[in-house]
């Protein structure tokens, strides 16, 4: 009799729960590819548009002369040109490859010292400042004295991007590491993630977020160093890329190809986030339930 | 899998005569008004399979008397033993947002050394246990308040701790849910051989669930008083012999957070 009651009871409870979590239940919905489409390409298109429309506009009225701002057709040419003469490619790619290799090495000092700094109180209070106050630093200035360390190489250009990205990193990694819930170090500490399981476990993927925001920096600041390096210190050993073609350029005073440079230099930043960077971050924040959706 | 849990779960009761037993525990915290007695001299023994509920005012050192027999902290002076290292649950769910609900159990799983073949099929069983079959792959923010705390009790078994700690898990949540997690919380409490040591501010929850409510004073916090609930469970937190006894300990809770206005 009692066993029946009892029986009753749970039933009774188990079809409650069931009907709270029905009602509790967060839908999550997809946005459809049409609505993507208007919501998050077709704004940046227009932008574009509307600028190259008032470039070419300015051109054709003879607002400014040709010595200044070169008409679009002409970019186009020199592009085209690029393309037929197969350089385009390899220009890219020269700048890219060195630009991502040089945030990879960044990436792979950055984090242990991130973590140093973030876990470590006497690490931290000894570099934490010198890392912030790095980052305020132009990368540019690293150029002479990397050229007087190493000469006109390879060598030269990584050290540039390093001293430019790791401190991005690292300061993002710290960032993250401080941003982690103390209740989550607590559970883990209870399920026994202490230690380097903990940091494993716990506090790098409770970090990845700011982790994520100090990479896409990262990358920021590797390109921009590059950049800098390659107009400064351009030599026939190094290869053609993207700052020398700038700064061939200006010494062939050719505005077109100057403009070229600088669209290409941009596409390739911007390519990069859109195509990396945000998908990781987007797809990161939306696991974790921390995408506001408009 | 099920049977070798169980003979691991019995040889660890037979090896351990209490769940949790607190010598004549001091905490103070150093503050800027110096020295700040937060707990003293407090004795506590569970029992194994024993449901303690600990009651208290605000300033009564509850959670700081759950962290140290968590292990999260030290005493100032006294003794805390437990058989193994205690799971604890908190007010808030403390799931890993980047993990589902099936992964946060396995995490605590493979924490505890659960080889990766077995994890999946016993995250599934515990899941099972809390009601949550089909939630394996939900992701934390997907689910529900009782939902999330019902998962987090689902980890806090996967520790196969002989103690579960609980620090007001169920305070965040509304009465209705709050109703159906006692229920669910007696049943499994009942269906294993765990011991709980529950904190709360809650009269009615610690009679509603306790086998002995524990009554603490406050600032700093002492054992005032002792109560054996012999209500059988299934008990509402509704019943007329659970309002009556909660009436008279909250009359006793009273005088306690009454003395600290008179001086």
């Amino acid at each position: 009799m009692a066993s029946t009651e009892t029986k009753a009871k749970t039933d009774d409870l188990a079809g409650l729960e069931a009907g709270l979590d029905a009602l509790d239940a967060v839908e999550i919905r997809r946005t459809p590819v049409r609505e993507v489409l208007f919501r998050k390409v077709l704004p940046p298109v227009l932008a574009v548009t509307l600028v190259l429309a008032v470039w070419q506009v300015l051109v054709s009225a003879g607002v400014t002369d040709e010595a200044k701002l070169p008409p679009l057709s002409a970019v186009g040419d020199s592009l085209a040109d690029m393309w037929l003469k197969g350089t385009l490619f390899e220009v890219v790619w020269t700048s890219v490859s060195r630009g991502l290799l040089g945030f990879l090495l960044a990436l792979a000092i950055g984090t242990p010292l991130g973590l140093l700094v973030a876990r470590v109180k006497f690490v931290r209070a000894a570099i934490g400042p010198i890392l912030s106050g790095l980052q305020s630093l132009p990368s540019v200035a690293w150029v002479p004295p990397a050229v007087l360390w190493f000469g006109l190489n390879d060598a030269m250009m990584y050290t540039v991007i390093l001293l430019g990205a790791v401190p991005s990193i690292a300061n993002g990694l710290v960032a993250g590491v401080d941003q982690v819930p103390p209740l989550f170090l607590r559970a883990g500490r209870t399920l026994g993630a202490t230690g380097i399981k903990g940091v494993w476990h716990v506090v790098m993927p409770a970090a990845l977020p700011g982790y994520l925001a100090g990479l896409k920096q990262g990358w920021a600041f590797s390109w921009r160093s590059l950049m800098a390096a390659e107009i400064i210190a351009s030599s026939p050993d190094l290869g053609l890329g993207l700052g020398q073609l700038l700064e061939n350029g200006r010494n062939n005073i050719d505005l077109p190809g100057v403009f070229l440079a600088i669209i290409l230099i941009l596409v390739v930043g911007i390519a990069i986030d859109l195509l990396i960077f945000s998908p990781v971050e987007r797809w990161v924040l939306r696991s974790r339930g921390l995408l506001a959706r408009s | 899998m099920a049977t070798t849990l169980a003979t691991a779960a019995e040889g660890a009761v037979a090896a351990a005569a209490h769940a949790a037993r607190i010598e004549h525990v001091s905490k103070s915290f150093s503050g800027p008004a110096g020295s700040q007695l937060v707990l003293d001299d407090i004795s506590l023994d569970v029992a194994p399979g024993e449901f303690v509920t600990i009651l208290g005012a605000s300033g009564c050192g509850k959670s700081t008397l759950l962290n140290l027999v968590a292990g999260l902290d030290r005493p100032t002076a006294g003794s805390i033993e437990t058989a193994g290292r205690p799971a604890l649950m908190f007010q808030e769910h403390a799931l890993f947002p980047w993990l589902t609900a099936g992964k946060n159990i396995e995490l605590a799983l493979r924490l505890r050394g659960v080889p990766k073949s077995d994890r999946k099929a016993e995250a599934e069983r515990l899941l099972e246990l809390v009601r949550l079959g089909g939630a394996y792959g939900k992701r934390v923010h997907e689910l529900s308040g009782g939902m999330r705390q019902r998962v987090a009790m689902a980890r806090a078994l996967a520790q196969d701790s002989r103690l579960l700690l609980m620090d007001e898990p169920f305070a965040a949540l509304d009465a209705i849910t709050r109703d159906v997690l006692h229920g669910e919380l007696t049943r499994i409490w009942e269906e294993t051989s765990l011991s709980v040591l529950f904190v709360t501010h809650n009269v009615r929850e610690a009679v509603r669930l306790a086998q002995r409510v524990v009554l603490l004073s406050s600032r700093p916090g002492r054992v005032a008083k002792e109560w054996t609930v012999g209500i059988p469970q299934p008990r509402r937190i509704e019943d007329a012999d659970v309002a009556e006894l909660s009436l008279e300990i909250t009359e006793h809770l009273r005088g306690e957070i009454r003395r600290h206005g008179q001086h």
